[in-house]
């Protein structure tokens, strides 16, 4: 598969990537690169292969319905590029 | 009482006993290390240093030993990577984007290392969200290896990656071992192209909580020592089950030095043909088989094994790998923590920081994941790769129905200098060949030292084992680290 | 008789679907321990991991799985034993992870079935296709700031339930009838508690419209509306708003909206313009969730009688109708009191009380069934009363009325204030007799065929008895005299 410059775009806008456009055209190039070398799977039969998410054998550990955690709204806050009252705070968002 | 600089060239299993013999105190040994720090700062390793917070620890530590409360690694001064998150101390990934990141909290590996009494001296330096095998992706620049080329010493090498900081450290005897973490190599290639021993437990071993994830379904934390017994030292105090993380193993915690048996008589070790490519070099063949000559000679038996599937496995890597990493870290997003670049939209506001805070590497590998993951590509390729995955992970399983464990090459040539690669990144990726089918598959995987190359860099064999059988692992790695008898250091350490 | 919408250009039918997202009761939340109380000091039930720290992970809550399979066999459906948590990735500002962890593929609950009550007493089957769990996403303030969203994450990794209907409702009524009966599975199942004012169920609606026998349309998407009442709203200006498109030669496009129930339209939602693309992937942080049978039947077998089990029984044992029956099992609490007033007395009578003067009394002074104004006990006492001609019914409601206000028993109240209604004869005879004499101009005028004047004897005797005198009685010995 060889990615244009407006899938690269399209891509870089879903990760909310800036990417400029005298970029695009190198973008497009060196991830068409990385998916030609992938694509060599293509030649691997897996018909009837389950897909394999996790190689931990093991079952879903569950835990008590208890209240452990929270209630440390500084440590939480303590990091954030700008906050007010308690409350992170980002542009304003128009819905 | 021993020289300060001979403190730092002491394993740390010879460490701990010096410490219980009171040879010298954790203070002394924690200094003289601080000085091998400040004498190698322009090798890079450490991202941020905190030799106060060692003295006070060191301090407390003698305190304990004095009392006979020591720990297992009481006093012993160590490297953490800076991917493991330290309550009060920056953590950055080596990104832009978590340049000022102070976490309120402390990763469970760590966590278990500062319980067992290990004293950190500082976090060490990687790839960028630990993307790389070279430490070129780092944010706050390169790491240089302290081993030189015999033929051209000016030549800065790398580390290997992502754990090259921890493995510059170890190697420059600024540190009695480090923490490494390991996604497709990055252990064992640092180690390899350090001179050291580095192994990634079986998938589940170590917590990744509090670990900041670049692939959660194959990071794995281990340790990168000077010694296989170090490591097995080391190994058992950052493993255990964690409720935290749902994929930790609820298995008990082995003791892993008292594997070291030195008898591996009867055992059958897997030499996988596919691990011997066209354009193999010589010297990389070479060592192979002498590592299959000690084996031989220690009274194991050497069996050819097919494992199908291996060319594969870096492709697969390259899907699964990236598809995770473009959602967790996605999280990055200017918000709560890390950088912040101004927009007058939030959606403007996530994309320029996301553009200033990643670097080159990372901001590919979140394009590509975010490619084969998007609507109509998700099955060709996504799923495509999980299955091919399965029957990697099947090749193993099938060998070790009649191996007990693998002997392969760490990675395809030595340490190369900074500049020398060209700039596909694919050829990067190459570095990883040989390990990225352990980590697919979630075996255990221990690089050795095995010998030198004609230019005088160090070389590594890997070790490959069943799941949860580290043991076999580090009894045979032991055995052949006393064959190979590996002794050289870097010039000028 | 089905429900249209007529049109310049004919009659117009309507497509009906609903995404229920419940939140489970739980003390603590899906993959995290903090707390899930409402209306807490904004990010003080934030853990780490809601904050989507580096390095987080998420651990399962047992008990939310429990809640879900609940539901599940509440909703009469197919229980799946393993089912997959996968991420859905997308960015917002008060989604810290920027995925939320949800089940795609394989949800925990496949399909069921919601029967409706509608107001007339027939029933409807709206079939359901899917329940999952997920998490919630913390919340954002627009108003605090002109230039800046404040954001809470408090609520952010809450344990929710999408229940996702067919598109099977037509008409706004079947959409709320659906809401509501959800809501009291829900309820009953103790799995949500279904408070839509503080956002613990919210209803993402989708319409269409047709023409009679056409293949479905393009349908918009309306997001979180939090009443029963909007539903309807919400539904009814949505089609009318499609209609008149289509009407003036458009198209509908497919498209998320929002409510706005001060002006009760809906319009496009500008946050959601661009079309997305959520990549869902199985989250490599959480393994498969696998349920084995004895699981799902231990939970089955302590589910509690549910709306429709309970609502046939008060037909079948009480002889009431499916109306009625239907009003008294929405509410657990008002069914159990029904019971308890009913046991051992008319229940027809039982029923016209609670649903009566009872539920009267509660709406007028803002009650509700927990703190009813008048015990279960005391209103059963009462009908015990008017069993045994103790009091007639219309004492009754004088009694009643000094119940609510004293809080005092009925036969306490009928001693007190003397309305033990006069049943000797021999009273209500002079009573009668004094009455007829003063009155012996309309006793002729009876006598002369006026038959409605009987109604006004009995008043008088009434009056005169204060209302105490036994009503049948009164009828039977005034006829005599009369006659």
């Amino acid at each position: 598969m060889s990615l244009d410059k407006d899938t690269v775009r399209k891509i870089a806008n879903l990760a909310r990537l800036e990417v400029r456009d005298d970029e695009l055209n190198h973008l497009a190039g060196e991830l068409s690169n990385i998916l030609q070398f992938v694509e060599q799977l293509a030649e691997v039969n897996t018909d009837g292969v389950a897909p394999m998410t996790s190689v931990a054998h093991m079952e879903l550990p569950r835990r008590a319905d208890e209240v452990t955690d929270g209630g440390y709204p500084d440590k939480v806050l303590a990091n954030a590029p700008e906050r007010n009252d308690g409350f992170f705070l980002v542009p304003k968002v128009v819905e | 009482m021993t020289a300060m600089s001979d403190l730092t060239k002491l394993t740390l299993a010879a460490a701990r006993d010096g410490l219980k013999a009171k040879s010298f105190s954790a203070v002394e040994l924690t200094r003289a290390h601080i000085d091998a720090m400040d004498r190698n700062r322009a090798l890079n390793a450490f991202v941020t240093e905190t030799p106060d917070l060692a003295l006070e620890r060191a301090a407390l530590s003698d305190a304990k030993l004095g009392k006979g409360e020591a720990g297992a690694m009481e006093g012993l001064p160590i490297g953490m990577k800076d991917l493991f998150c330290t309550e009060g101390v920056r953590t950055t990934a080596c990104s832009r984007i978590l340049e000022n990141f102070v976490p309120p909290y402390e990763s469970t590996v760590s966590a278990n290392l500062k319980k067992a009494g290990a004293v950190v001296l500082g976090k060490t330096a990687l790839d960028e969200f630990a993307m790389g095998s070279s430490n070129m992706t780092s944010a706050f620049g390169p790491v240089i290896n302290p081993w030189k080329r015999k033929s051209d010493p000016s030549a800065r090498l790398v580390p290997g990656g992502s754990s090259g900081g921890s493995a510059t450290a170890v190697a420059a005897r600024m540190a009695l071992a480090a923490t490494g973490t390991d996604t497709g190599g990055s252990i064992r290639q640092p180690a390899a192209f350090c001179g050291l021993v580095g192994i990634k437990p079986t998938y589940g071993r170590c917590s990744r909580w509090g670990v900041v994830a670049f692939a959660s379904s194959l990071d794995q934390a281990g340790p990168m020592t000077r010694t296989v017994r170090d490591a097995a030292i080391m190994l058992g105090s950052m493993v255990g089950h964690d409720p935290k993380d749902s994929t930790s193993a609820p298995v008990a915690v082995p003791d892993f030095e008292a594997a070291l048996s030195g008898d591996i008589r009867g055992l059958k070790v897997g030499i996988p043909k596919e691990y011997r490519p066209d354009g193999l070099s010589d010297e990389i063949s070479k060592l192979w088989e002498a590592g299959v000559d000690m084996l031989k000679a220690a009274g194991a038996t050497p069996v050819e094994i097919s494992l199908p599937h291996t060319k594969y496995a870096l492709p697969t890597y390259y899907i699964v790998a990236p598809a995770e990493c473009s959602s967790n870290l996605a999280r990055y997003d200017g918000v709560r923590y890390g950088l912040r670049v101004e927009g007058s939209t939030l959606d403007e506001m996530y994309a320029k920081t996301r553009a200033a805070g990643f670097g080159e590497e990372v901001r590919r590998r979140i394009l590509i994941g975010t490619y084969v993951l998007s609507a109509g590509y998700y099955d060709a390729y996504y799923i495509k790769a999980q299955k091919v995955r399965r029957l990697i992970a099947d090749d193993f399983a099938k060998a070790f129905e009649t191996v007990d464990v693998i002997l392969t090459p760490t990675a395809p040539s030595a340490a190369f200098g900074l500049g020398e690669t060209d700039d596909n990144p694919v050829t990067m990726w190459l570095n990883d060949v040989f390990t990225i089918p352990t980590s697919l598959a979630g075996l255990p995987g221990l690089s050795l030292p095995a010998g030198l190359s004609a230019d005088g860099l160090p070389l590594g064999l890997q070790l490959i084992g069943r799941p949860f059988d580290e043991e076999t692992v580090l009894r045979v790695a032991d055995v052949m680290e006393r064959s190979a008898g590996f002794s050289a250091m870097p010039a000028g350490v | 008789m089905s429900y249209v919408i007529q049109g310049e250009t004919g009659d117009w039918e309507l497509v009906i679907g609903l995404e229920v997202h419940a939140q489970i009761t739980s003390k603590s939340k899906l993959f995290s321990g903090s707390a899930t109380d409402f209306g807490a000091e904004p990010n003080t039930q934030v853990s780490l991991v809601d904050a989507a720290m580096p390095g987080m992970l998420p651990v399962i809550n047992e008990h939310c799985i429990e809640q879900a399979v609940r539901t599940g066999l509440g909703l009469k459906a197919k229980i799946n034993l393993t089912s997959v948590f996968a991420r859905k990735n997308y960015f917002y500002a008060d989604l810290p992870q920027g995925y939320q962890i949800s089940q795609y593929e394989y949800p925990v609950v496949g399909e069921g079935e919601v029967i409706l009550d509608m107001p007339d007493g027939s029933t409807r089957t709206v079939g359901i296709e899917r329940l999952h769990m997920e998490q919630d996403a913390g919340k954002s303030l627009h108003d605090q700031h002109p230039s800046k969203s404040f954001i809470d994450l408090n609520r952010s990794g809450v344990a929710l339930m999408e229940i996702v209907s067919k598109p099977d409702m037509r008409s706004p009524e079947e959409a709320a009838a659906y809401v509501t009966k959800l809501r009291s599975i829900l309820r009953y199942l103790g799995t949500c508690d279904g408070n839509m004012a503080e956002g613990s169920m919210r209803c993402d609606v989708n319409v269409s419209v047709r023409k009679a026998g056409e293949p479905y349309r393009t349908r918009a998407e309306i997001k979180n509306v939090n009443s029963i009442r909007f539903v309807s709203q919400a539904i009814d200006y949505e089609a009318r708003r499609q209609i008149d498109v289509y009407e003036e030669g458009g198209e509908v496009v497919q498209e998320t909206r929002l409510f706005d129930a001060a002006k009760g339209e809906t319009r496009s939602m500008r946050s959601k313009e661009h079309a997305h693309d959520y990549r869902y992937f199985p989250d490599p942080d959480l393994l498969p969730l696998n349920l084995t049978q004895d699981y799902v039947e231990a939970i089955k077998a302590g589910l509690p009688e549910l709306p429709d089990e309970k609502k046939a029984r008060f037909i079948g044992d009480y002889q009431l109708s499916p109306y009625d029956a239907g009003l008294l099992v929405a509410e657990q609490a008002t069914a159990d009191f029904f019971e308890t007033v009913a046991k051992g007395r008319d229940p027809k009578l039982a029923c016209n009380w609670v649903m009566g003067d009872f539920a009267a009394a509660m709406n007028r002074l803002g009650r509700t069934i927990e703190d009813p104004p008048v015990s279960a006990a005391n209103l059963g006492g009462l009908i015990d009363l008017i069993a045994d001609n103790t009091i007639s019914g219309r004492i009754a409601k004088e009694v009643f009325e000094l119940m609510v206000e004293t809080g005092k028993a009925p036969a306490d109240i009928v001693a007190e204030k003397g309305l033990k209604q006069v049943t000797d004869t021999g009273a209500i005879e002079s009573s009668i007799d004094a009455v007829l004499a003063a009155n012996a101009d309309k006793v002729a005028e009876y006598r002369g065929g006026k038959d409605k004047l009987f109604g006004f004897f009995v008043g008088q005797v009434m009056k005169a008895t204060a209302g105490k005198a036994n009503p049948a009685m009164l009828n039977d010995i005034l006829k005599k005299k009369l006659s």
